[in-house]
């Protein structure tokens, strides 16, 4: 009773929210709800298959591609695709729908309480590396909660990278445990052993610790690249199937191969999850390509070292002119010093103009990079002048506010 | 001099969560853009610490700080090396490591390399995080620091170690007193990190200066850096002034 009063309170202040036009009206209706009945959560997952995703980087991603997974069957499937990621977005998904699939991004931190909350059928680790650090914790720390919490829930199948020994440390204490080779390129926050604190060696495809020997899972499936670059799934049993999408870049590509994994878990053949992922064109603003006047855009999304590094990548080989946007708001962190582990000396000869509220801080990190560039605090007219007149698309990269302000701003 | 100027990060697989390797990279460019030969070293943790002018300390998680003092106590170069004038800079539990006890994971003291008399402590209280404004003691002729921390110990100095700074905005060393850091010869500890290069290009030139034996260092274009400093200290004043009301 005070569930359904709870819940329906929930849709109510969310309904009034978006009808007052302040923000898409998940967080406070979800609130609201909670604070009715503190197990809502609990009650409203009750009777559901709920598979979760959480990591530092790709969790909206690859909440998306599951869902478009799932509901490839057929079923309904609700999930929190506001990137509200606490559980006050995930109550304010699940009161708006009665949807027996439920796929919901979860916040690193927040793992062991949702799971324990909506007793999952299926949990996505993607990685582990440093983001926020004035506002989360060490990441050592969220590796071991998740293994305390993974070891009290036999039911759960886990799905885990391997390729990243803090994924692994987390994952290993589960009863039964999908290792995926999903590749890890940031390794700067795994060199400290989580088992023993000595040092792990990466080698070609592998990862030891010399110390205690806490190894590299064997896999159940891995991402493999054809010598021409062609992504594939592989799987130990024989199993191959190319990985064929419109979101660019490597990453997306292991997070595919995770969703498939998990819709396998909650019984969808994974093949046929990877093909329905293949028309899945943008997720949440990432990639879009958008107009600003005559200028155009392509919108993409860095929140930390790891995810700057992929997309430092993506766009190197590109002379596309580029803007960098910085901001340093409560949902980006406070403290920017992660700009000094981003190895931005990779656009040195590019067109490069720095723009965000914190634009002096990337101007400086860019100065000792040795990349010339110019600033503008405008993120429109940044880019603006990055086009410069030329008609040429611009990349642009910001971090979580900054690529939502661009998102969001007037044409 | 002979050779090169060689800066050394010390253990950035161990100390190096907070982008601190940064300050390195400052002090190597700085030299460099005067016409010094200039050499930047990442000395891993799993090699003997290579001989350097100066060795830039950075932060850490609980378990790898308490390896990087472990391995660094083993390893004597940097005792060797400071004894022989080397400069350091030590920043969060890097600063922490060149005390003489800091606490590990479960709150016990570990033994620090010693080069600064002094000791840490768990603070009771929550984390120290956020921008921090020092007015400088330790070092001469500075302009006031600016930095941003976020740590959870609580530092006192010893009879003899002065303050790097005093603070007028932040926690700082939090033992009372309002110290910020902490000097002894040629070695700084600090708890700004960001790094605190970046927004002190000042004292980078003093630690530059040191290495190259007390050489007068001609100004650079810091147009940049300065901006940079002018804005934060800015928006630490207008968010005073805002509560003030």
């Amino acid at each position: 009773m005070r569930a359904r009063f709870a819940s329906a309170t929930t849709r109510a202040v969310n309904a009034a929210s978006r009808r007052l036009g302040r923000g898409q009206g998940t967080v406070a209706g979800g609130r609201a709800g909670l604070r009715l009945d503190p197990k809502l959560l609990e009650h409203l997952s009750a009777g559901r298959e709920v598979a979760l995703v959480t990591g530092t980087n790709g969790k909206t991603t690859t909440t998306r591609l599951l869902t478009v997974a799932l509901g490839a069957t057929g079923d309904e499937v609700v999930s929190n695709e506001t990137g509200s990621n606490m559980p006050a977005g995930h109550v304010a998904a699940l009161a708006g729908s009665r949807a027996t699939r439920v796929v919901l991004e979860v916040d690193e931190v927040y793992l062991p309480r949702v799971l324990t909350a909506t007793t999952a059928v299926a949990v996505v680790l993607l990685n582990l590396s440093r983001d926020q650090l004035d506002r989360t914790n060490e990441v050592r720390m969220v590796a071991g909660r998740w293994r305390a919490a993974l070891a009290a829930a036999p039911h759960t199948h886990v799905v885990a990278n391997a390729d990243d020994p803090l994924v692994a440390w987390g994952a290993s204490v589960a009863r039964d445990v999908h290792w995926v080779g999903a590749g890890l390129r940031w390794q700067l926050d795994a060199v400290g052993c989580p088992a023993c604190e000595g040092r792990i060696e990466f080698t070609e495809g592998g990862w030891s610790c010399a110390g205690c020997g806490f190894a590299r899972p064997e896999t159940e499936v891995a991402l493999v690249h054809s010598p021409q670059g062609l992504p594939s799934a592989a799987w130990a049993d024989g199993r191959t199937h190319a990985i064929a999408l419109m979101l660019p870049g490597r990453f997306n590509q292991a997070n595919a191969l995770m969703a498939a994994v998990a819709a396998e878990a909650c019984g969808v053949d994974a093949i046929a999850a990877l093909r329905a992922m293949e028309h899945v064109e943008e997720v949440a603003g990432r990639f879009t390509v958008r107009a600003f006047g005559e200028v155009r855009a392509r919108l993409m999304l860095a929140k930390n070292p790891a995810g700057w590094d992929e997309l430092l990548c993506l766009v190197a080989g590109s002379d596309a002119p580029l803007v960098v946007s910085i901001n340093a708001r409560v949902a980006d962190g406070a403290d920017p010093s992660w700009l000094w582990d981003v190895p931005y000396e990779r656009l040195a000869g590019r067109a490069v103009v720095a723009t965000g509220d914190r634009f002096r801080d990337l101007s400086v990190r860019l100065h000792y990079a040795g990349v010339a560039h110019t600033t503008e605090p405008d993120p429109v007219r940044a880019v603006a002048q990055a086009a410069d007149g030329t008609g040429a698309i611009v990349d642009v990269i910001g971090n979580y506010t900054a690529f939502h302000d661009l998102l969001e701003a007037p044409e | 001099m002979s050779g090169p100027l060689r800066v050394a990060v010390v253990y950035p697989d161990l100390l190096g969560t907070y982008g601190d390797g940064g300050n390195g990279l400052i002090l190597t460019r700085r030299a460099e853009w005067r016409g010094h030969d200039a050499e930047l070293l990442q000395a891993v943790s799993d090699r003997p610490l290579p001989g350097a002018d100066i060795y830039c300390l950075g932060g850490g998680e609980d378990g790898p700080q308490v390896r990087a003092a472990r391995t660094l106590i083993d390893d004597g170069t940097l005792v060797r090396r400071v004894a022989d004038g080397a400069v350091v800079l030590a920043v969060c539990a890097g600063f922490q490591v060149v005390g003489r006890t800091f606490p590990g994971a479960d709150g016990e003291p570990h033994e620090g390399v010693g080069l600064l008399d002094l000791v840490t402590v768990k603070g009771a209280g929550p984390r120290a995080v956020g921008e921090v404004v020092a007015e400088p003691v330790g070092v001469e002729d500075l302009p006031v620091l600016t930095g941003f921390e976020n740590h959870g110990g609580r530092t006192t100095l010893g009879e003899g170690t002065v303050a790097l700074g005093r603070v007028t905005a932040g926690i700082g060393n939090g033992a009372g007193g309002g110290g910020e850091g902490a000097v002894g010869g040629r070695v700084v500890g600090t708890y700004l990190h960001g790094p605190v290069l970046a927004r002190n290009p000042a004292l980078a030139d003093r630690l530059l200066s040191w290495a190259l034996h007390d050489a007068v260092l001609e100004p650079l274009d810091d147009s940049a850096s300065e901006a940079l400093r002018e804005e934060r200290l800015g928006a630490l004043h207008r968010r005073r002034l805002r509560r003030r009301k």
